[in-house]
C-alpha cells in the first residue's frame, strides 16, 4: 500500500475507515447504555473527511465551547483517541447519569466533571476494543485526559497530528440519545500516527 | 474597518485601518507582524514549527518557518517597510495535561520555541506574548493601535 493521504484516499479505504467506526460506536453506545442504565439508539456514523479549517464548523463554530476527552494509544497501533462533546449534551449525559433533571444546565461540579472523564474512558475503551478485536492488534489506552474549551482550541490537538499527513482530517461523527430522541451528539476522533493507518489497513487485508 | 479573519493553518496581510482575528488557538501559535509607520499588519496561524520536517510542506500557512516568510512579502506587497517589524505572538497552549513526554504531547510549547526562533533569525523583536498555559484563545490585532486583544473562555480580556 502506499501511503496513506486523505487528501486522495480511495473509497474502499473510506469504507473500511466508516465500519470501524461503526462497529467501535455500537460498542462504545452499548457501554453508554449499560452506564446509564437506559436505551441508548445509535444514528449510523458519518465518516467525514473535512479540510482541518472547518473542522471546528461542525462542532458550532471555533469559539464554541465543547467537551474533550483524549486518551494516548499504544501498542501496534500509535496515536491518539478524541471523543467530543458538544457543551449541551455533555449536561445532558451527566444529569442523565446523576439521576437529575435533563435539562439543568448549572455549571460542572467537581463530581460531573470526573464522571465525564469516566464516560469518555469507558466509550473510548469500548471503541478502541472493538478495533483490537476487529484487527486482532494490541491496543492500550492511556488514561483519559479532559479539556473543555473553545472547540478550535481542543481540536487544533488532533488538527495538528492531521496537518503533518496532509490538510485533511478525518472524524467519524456518531448521533446518540435516549430512546429514540438523538439528541446527544458525540464524535469520536481516532488519530492514528502514519505507520498505523498502514497497519491497520492492513491488519484487514486491504492494499 | 473590516475585521478579517484568518483560518487555521492560514495568514493575512492588511492596510490600516482593517483588523485582523483568529479564533480559538489552541496548540497552534498566531504571529502577529506590524509595521507601526505604514500600519500595514499581517497575521499567520501556524499549527506546526518546521516545514523542513514534513514531506507533504506545499501549504505554507501551516509551519512557522515559510509562514513568516509569506507574510513579510505580502506585507511589502501592501508597502510596508521589513526594517520596522516588531512582532507579538499568543497561543501554544497545550490543551490537556498530559503527564508523560511524549513529543505529541509537546507541540504548543515548540511551536512557540520555532516562532520565536523565526522571529530572532530576521531580527523582529517581539513585543510582547501571551502564550503557553493550557486554555484557547482568540486573538484579534487592530493595526490603528497596534494592540493585540485576548479573549479566553472564564478569564477578563487581556491587551497586550
Amino acid at each position: 500500500m502506499s501511503e496513506l493521504n486523505f487528501d486522495n484516499i480511495d473509497s474502499v479505504q473510506i469504507d473500511i475507515l466508516r465500519e470501524i467506526g461503526n462497529i467501535g460506536a455500537g460498542n462504545a453506545t452499548t457501554a453508554l447504555s449499560q452506564m446509564v442504565n437506559k436505551r441508548i439508539d445509535m444514528g449510523i456514523p458519518v465518516v467525514k473527511i473535512t479540510d482541518f479549517t472547518e473542522l471546528s464548523e461542525v462542532l458550532g463554530g471555533a469559539e464554541n465551547p465543547i467537551v474533550g476527552i483524549l486518551l494516548s494509544v499504544e501498542g501496534q497501533i500509535n496515536g491518539m483517541m478524541m471523543f467530543i462533546l458538544e457543551q449541551a449534551s455533555a449536561h445532558t449525559l451527566i444529569n442523565m447519569l446523576m439521576g437529575r433533571e435533563l435539562d439543568a444546565f448549572e455549571s460542572f461540579s467537581e463530581m460531573d466533571l470526573s464522571a465525564l472523564k469516566e464516560i469518555g474512558n469507558i466509550i473510548s475503551g469500548a471503541y478502541l476494543s472493538s478495533l483490537s478485536s476487529l484487527t486482532n492488534l494490541k491496543i492500550i489506552a492511556s488514561v483519559p485526559y479532559m479539556a473543555i474549551d473553545m472547540a478550535g482550541a481542543i481540536l487544533s490537538v488532533p488538527a495538528i497530528e492531521f496537518g503533518k499527513i496532509g490538510d485533511k482530517a478525518l472524524l467519524i461523527q456518531t448521533d446518540f440519545g435516549e430512546g429514540g430522541k438523538e439528541n446527544l451528539y458525540g464524535f469520536f476522533i481516532l488519530i492514528p500516527d502514519m505507520p498505523s493507518y498502514k497497519v491497520i489497513l492492513d491488519s484487514l487485508g486491504v492494499y | 474597518m473590516e475585521m478579517i479573519k484568518v483560518g487555521m493553518a492560514d495568514l493575512k496581510a492588511c492596510k490600516f485601518p482593517d483588523a485582523l482575528t483568529t479564533l480559538g488557538l489552541g496548540s497552534c501559535v498566531g504571529i502577529v507582524l506590524y509595521d507601526p509607520i505604514t500600519k500595514v499588519s499581517g497575521m499567520a496561524h501556524i499549527m506546526l514549527p518546521d516545514s523542513t520536517k514534513i514531506s507533504n510542506n506545499s501549504n505554507i500557512a501551516k509551519f512557522a518557518d515559510t509562514a513568516v516568510d509569506q507574510l513579510i512579502k505580502d506585507m511589502i506587497n501592501l508597502g510596508a517597510n521589513p526594517t520596522r517589524f516588531v512582532s507579538k505572538i499568543a497561543g501554544g497552549a497545550q490543551m490537556f495535561s498530559f503527564s508523560s513526554k511524549n513529543e505529541l504531547m509537546r507541540i504548543g510549547e515548540r511551536n512557540i520555541e520555532a516562532s520565536k526562533q523565526k522571529l530572532a533569525d530576521l531580527k523582529i523583536p517581539i513585543l510582547a506574548e501571551e502564550t503557553g498555559e493550557n486554555y484557547g484563545r482568540t486573538i484579534e490585532f487592530y493595526s490603528e493601535t497596534g494592540d493585540l486583544r485576548i479573549k479566553t473562555i472564564g478569564r477578563d480580556i487581556k491587551i497586550i
